[in-house]
């Protein structure tokens, strides 16, 4: 699957395309297939994100996974700091990064 | 301490409306990421892999208490209360919002703190010796001539747009604790036959993909023609750098290419133009900016040796920072404290705003109101009074800052790594976490020595892993992170480059690969008194190939 990820424009966190609407957290995440070039020269130009671009990820029974390890810890957050991360009450997420 | 001038604050007050402006319409989306990329950087303002990155400036190290107080407050209202101080002797916040960045650059403005050139292929914040103006061991204090190199390359038109980034770094002391020739410029103060103190000049040195250490350009150039030699360098790499390819750009490659000899008679040619012109520095100009670090009110003290071997009976975990954190200070009575930023299993460099504030407190109590940062990312309370080690102690204890361990084993460097920066390969914190943990017992440190592990996430060697006594280079080999190990670096006068002894390790088996060159050492060293570097030096790199691989 394809996922389109970018920064949100005011606060610069990584957020990821829905199907409609952009998301913090990757489970959110849709398979944009072959048109994630053109959603996201729309949603650039519509100023709600920065700088997008599409990875290669998994369907997984968790969720959308990235299939680089740069993009999943982009995703979650520092796996030094689990209480940064978007998933601090969880003490297994690190695994997920894995 | 230097204090800006109306045109210092005029021209960051400046810088900060503009920029501010530019923020403003980026977010309004009249400008595009393209076009406010090139504006952010000139700004140290990044975007990392979590969010945006800013990275302060702090002129060659120096701070006073009330700007480490601002930064504490900046990363509680604006960032998630914690930043990280690097290797360039900045310091990072890795969680600010853009629409926030104006006003936070306003505030730095407010305690004479920006950050211009902290990126971009400018000349960057020059670096010095973190006991700058304290050492017993110096021959000048560099931070005057610091702070003139700071004016003459601030905003300086003709080197905005080098080749590359541009790094200078200082040491007016004997022993080169800055790492000198591992930058594009080296100034080590030095005095000649006649009896005059200058700058041996060195040039093209550089960690990264191509480590290179720095080579002698001119072993004594006076104060008074420091500018004009440095602009006439700089000028001869801005004509020939190579801008065609971004790997072969930085004066390291020019000078190894061209040869030292070479470039050293097209510098002369430049001087024999820029000499006795209008950046010759005149001594009383000199003694202007000399006068705002004259040193401060020591008190007139005797001399007094503290009995560290008492104190270990009492309280061995104070014995151990008396023994490893105080540096020799120039005044009797006096010590310059190294604050280490490195307790066990924590993240190298990191201090949140408490922390920031309780040093800060410190500083202005027992230290003359100043404070350094050190490249090997502690902090500095350079004027202590002996008679004030237990205070300072005690709220060290306090804070989680007493670790007794600078240059020990677990005073490592690592750079952010995969954790935080776009650009890395692998992890470097929890590797440095994990070796910190697995060396933590106090009498296994002290049998080691002196040990420098340093870290990077990757080539870029932001952790300066090439200088390392050990190196630790974060690599990715199909999806996975990899560990290359190389031992023998050194930062110092006597620099080298480590050297690579073999394959990489997968990061649960660092730490024992670690451990056995640590054993190695150990085992072949000639006594206690041999540190580990002199002893690969003596026994050459065999046995430690040998450790981390076996001799099949
Ligand atoms: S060495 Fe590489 S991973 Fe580490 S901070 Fe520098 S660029 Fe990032």
């Amino acid at each position: 699957m394809k996922l389109l990820t970018g920064n949100d424009l005011k606060t610069g966190f990584v957020t990821w395309w829905t199907g409609a609407d952009w998301s913090l957290h990757i489970e959110d995440a849709a398979d944009v297939g072959e048109g994630g070039e053109a959603i996201a020269a729309a949603e650039e130009g519509a100023r709600r994100v920065n700088a997008p671009y599409i990875i290669a990820g998994e369907a997984t029974t968790d969720g959308p996974r990235p299939a680089h390890i740069k993009d999943r810890i982009r995703a979650l957050g520092p796996t030094v700091r689990p209480d940064l991360t978007l998933k601090p009450a969880d003490p297994n997420a690190g695994d997920w990064v894995i | 301490m230097y204090k800006y001038d109306e045109y210092d604050q005029q021209m960051v007050d400046a810088r900060v409306a503009e920029f501010s402006d530019q923020v403003r319409r980026r977010l309004a989306g009249e400008i595009t990421e393209d076009q406010f990329k090139p504006l952010r950087l000139m700004n140290g303002l990044y975007l990392q892999l979590h969010a945006y990155m800013l990275r302060v400036a702090v002129p060659y190290g120096t701070m006073s208490s009330k700007q480490l107080r601002m930064l504490g407050h900046i990363a509680r209202t604006y960032d998630r209360n914690y930043g990280h101080f690097t290797t360039r002797q900045n310091i990072q916040f890795n969680w600010p919002k853009l629409r926030d960045i104006p006003k936070i650059l306003e505030l730095l403005a407010s305690v004479e703190m920006h950050a211009i050139q902290t990126s971009g292929n400018c000349i960057r914040n020059i670096t010095t010796d973190q006991f700058a103006g304290a050492a017993a061991d110096e021959i000048l204090d560099p931070r005057p001539v610091a702070e003139i190199l700071r004016q003459w390359s601030s905003l300086h038109p003709e080197f905005l747009y080098l080749p590359r980034k541009f790094k200078i770094a200082m040491s007016g002391a004997t022993h080169d604790r800055a790492a000198i020739r591992f930058h594009d410029i080296g100034l080590q103060a030095t005095t000649n036959a006649e009896g005059e103190i200058g700058w041996e000049v060195w040039v093209g040195g550089g960690l990264g993909r191509t480590p290179i250490i720095g080579k002698l350009i001119n072993p004594h150039v006076p104060h008074e023609h420091l500018l004009a030699y440095l602009e006439s360098i700089l000028r001869v790499y801005n004509r020939y750098g190579r801008r065609d390819n971004k790997y072969k750009a930085r004066i390291k490659i020019l000078v190894h290419e061209e040869g030292i000899d070479n470039i050293r008679a097209q510098v002369e040619e430049e001087f024999s133009h820029v000499k006795g012109g209008v950046l010759t520095l005149p001594q009383d100009e000199l003694d202007r900016i000399g006068a705002y670090f004259a040193a401060p009110a020591f008190e007139r003290l005797n001399s007094s040796a503290i009995d560290v071997a008492r104190e270990k009976i009492i309280n061995p975990s104070y014995g151990r920072w008396l023994d490893n954190n105080l540096n020799a200070h120039q005044r009797p009575g006096y010590v310059s404290v190294t604050v280490s930023l490195k307790p066990i299993g924590g993240a190298p460099g990191d201090a949140t705003s408490e922390q920031m504030e309780a040093i800060a407190d410190l500083a202005e109590r027992y230290s003359f109101d100043e404070l350094r940062v050190s490249h090997e990312q502690n902090l500095v309370l350079p004027h202590v009074k002996i008679a004030d080690l237990p205070a300072i102690y005690e709220k060290l204890v306090e804070i989680g800052f007493a670790e007794g361990n600078a240059g020990l084993i677990t005073d490592m460097i690592a750079c952010p790594g995969l954790d935080f920066c776009a650009l890395a390969n692998a992890r470097s914190i929890p590797i440095a976490q994990e070796l910190s943990r697995k060396f933590a017992a106090p009498e296994r440190q002290k049998q080691i020595g002196d040990l420098k592990i340093k870290i990077s996430g990757c080539i870029n060697a932001c952790g300066h892993h090439h200088v390392g006594h050990i190196g630790i280079l974060g690599v990715e080999k199909k999806g996975t992170e990899l560990y290359q190990i190389t031992v023998g670096g050194d930062a110092t006068e006597q620099a080298s480059i480590g050297d690579i002894l073999g394959h990489g390790f997968v990061a649960e088996d660092v730490p024992d690969a670690i451990e056995r060159l640590v054993d190695t050492y150990i085992a072949r060293r000639e006594s206690e008194a041999e540190p580990f570097i002199a002893a690969f030096r003596r026994l050459g790199k065999e046995p430690f190939k040998e450790a981390l691989y076996g001799n099949g």
